[in-house]
């Protein structure tokens, strides 16, 4: 029955088995042509116990990566280690190879300051330094000497602050207070601040998650704006955040990366049991 | 992913939607499979009364359309189905259009009836009619059974059977341009006749578009307009 060919013939078999196996391996296209960062057989510990177990996969040049996952499967752990975040946790210690362009950043001599300025981080909780506006934005570029004159500071406050989309509401006020902004304001003005010091990729851990409706599609809105210059990678627990922003979506499930494809397909076709029980709200 | 189950969600709420809006689409083809049945029988048997019957209950397949579509735009409003569940409640809005559709048909074949069984005279065509209606039959029962299981192997074989209905249609077509010419005074007779062919024609593509549907449920794979 040749009709039959073109549906039958094209998925590779399942596992039925809703138990992650050991020897679990990624599903779907976890690899890119054009790689900003690559992690290979990437391990963390807390301790003994295993946070993630062998990841591999690649962030491709300015695409947006949602990480998504059940709470406790590893998703911010994996993101934090990207920016070596974990360095600052006593307990944790990471394996494998994480490399952006080919640089390996766990490499000793490598200077991670530095690396924090290239690899930016957005957090859950809007966090602003308890300064203004200006200086919460004027911070970065100050301490890591990117410029020289006032001018050179007032022009990168003001097109960090136009490219987080905040820049008409606070121009009038850059000398109140950061904190005195709303939470939508707040978070958009610690992305400004992210972007301030001209990363190439900014790692988001669930910037939405305290943010109202409205406050969060200005956010979507501003990632995808984003997207353009920036390599971005972010963490969420709003499905639809992920289906809305990124171009590729990661499954992780108990410290495993389950599956990565493109989003469009992680939301309507799955290749993975795993990750369509976990993405239609089921137990698996 | 090939076993189907709408089951499991962490909102409980949330299966009983999905099982409804399926059971919802089996009554609604279980009601269409019984108003083609009876409005084949209607022509056979000249019953004028059979054949009104099919005409005043099109009404209730149109409700269920509505009532099920309407279910399904819910469940989008609240749930944001994603995946097999996605898929299915896309398939089930796609699906009762088809069903409706078919609705349409036998309220067609069925006024086709009234007319043929005014006028009285021969029932020539009647053959090509009741075997073309047994194919047709055959093929939208084997459709909904394909769905009520999710087998994807059975609406693959029930799409095959298109052609077969194909075939036969223009079978009698030829049949029936044979009488006109035989007989000219039986053209207007045998018309009507004609269209009740085209009609159970028609309503083998709708129940091929079920079929694909429930491919597309199960496999994620769209197979329309591929041949």
């Amino acid at each position: 029955m040749n009709a039959i060919d073109p549906v039958m013939g094209a998925k590779a078999e399942v596992k039925q088995n809703l138990e992650v196996a050991d020897n679990q391996v990624t599903v779907g296209s976890c690899f890119t042509d054009a790689p900003k960062m690559t992690m290979r057989n990437v391990n963390v510990f807390y301790d003994d116990k295993q946070a993630i177990h062998n990841v591999s996969v690649d962030i491709a040049k300015n695409e947006v990566i949602a990480m998504i996952g059940p709470s406790g499967c590893g998703k911010s752990t994996f993101l934090r280690s990207l920016n070596r975040m974990n360095d600052t946790v006593e307990s944790c210690r990471v394996e494998g190879e994480i490399c952006m362009d080919g640089e390996n950043l766990y490499a000793p001599k490598l200077d991670v300051v530095e690396l924090r300025a290239r690899v930016g981080m957005v957090f859950q909780k809007p966090n602003p330094f308890p300064k203004s506006i200006y200086d919460n934005v004027a911070y970065g570029p100050k301490i890591h000497g990117l410029a020289d004159t006032r001018v050179d500071l007032d022009e990168i406050v003001e097109n960090s602050l136009r490219k987080a989309s905040l820049w008409e509401e606070v121009k009038e006020r850059l000398h109140q207070s950061g904190t005195g902004l709303s939470g939508g304001q707040q978070q958009r003005l610690c992305i400004a601040r992210a972007i301030a010091v001209s990363p190439e990729v900014i790692l988001m851990d669930e910037p939405c998650s305290a943010l109202d409706p409205i406050a969060t599609a200005k956010i979507e809105e501003l990632i995808e704006e984003l997207s353009q210059n920036f390599t971005i990678a972010i963490v969420t627990h709003s499905m639809q955040q992920a289906a809305r922003v990124s171009h590729r979506t990661a499954y992780f499930h108990l410290g495993r990366l389950i599956e990565v494809n493109p989003t469009e397909q992680v939301f309507t076709m799955p290749e993975h049991e795993l990750t369509e029980a976990y993405i239609t709200g089921r137990f698996g | 992913m090939d076993k189907m189950t709408f089951e499991n969600h962490y909102m409980k709420q949330f299966d009983e939607e999905l099982e409804e809006i399926r059971t919802r689409l089996m009554e609604m083809g279980g009601k269409v499979e019984q108003q083609l049945q009876n409005a084949i029988r209607a022509i056979g048997e000249a019953d004028s009364q059979l054949a009104e019957e099919v005409i005043k209950e099109e009404q209730l397949v149109d409700n269920m359309e509505v009532d099920i579509d309407e279910a399904c735009i819910l469940i989008i409003a609240r749930r944001q189905p994603a995946a097999s569940d996605l898929r299915l409640v896309m398939m089930v809005t796609k699906a009762v259009n088809d069903l409706e559709r078919i609705g349409d048909e036998a309220k067609k074949i069925a006024n086709h009836a009234l007319i043929l069984a005014d006028e009285g005279g021969s029932s020539k065509g009647y053959t090509e009619v009741r075997h073309l209606g047994q194919s047709v039959m055959s093929m939208l029962s084997n459709a909904l059974d394909a769905f009520a299981r999710f087998d994807v192997d059975a609406a693959m074989r029930t799409i095959e059977e298109d052609k077969q209905i194909d075939q036969e249609y223009k079978t009698a077509l030829r049949e029936l341009a044979t009488y006109m010419m035989e007989d000219p005074r039986s053209i207007s007779r045998v018309m009507n006749v004609l269209w009740v062919v085209r009609s159970l024609e028609r309503i083998g593509d709708h129940a091929k578009n079920l079929c694909e549907q429930i491919v597309f449920v199960v496999k994620g794979k769209d197979i329309r307009h591929q041949r």
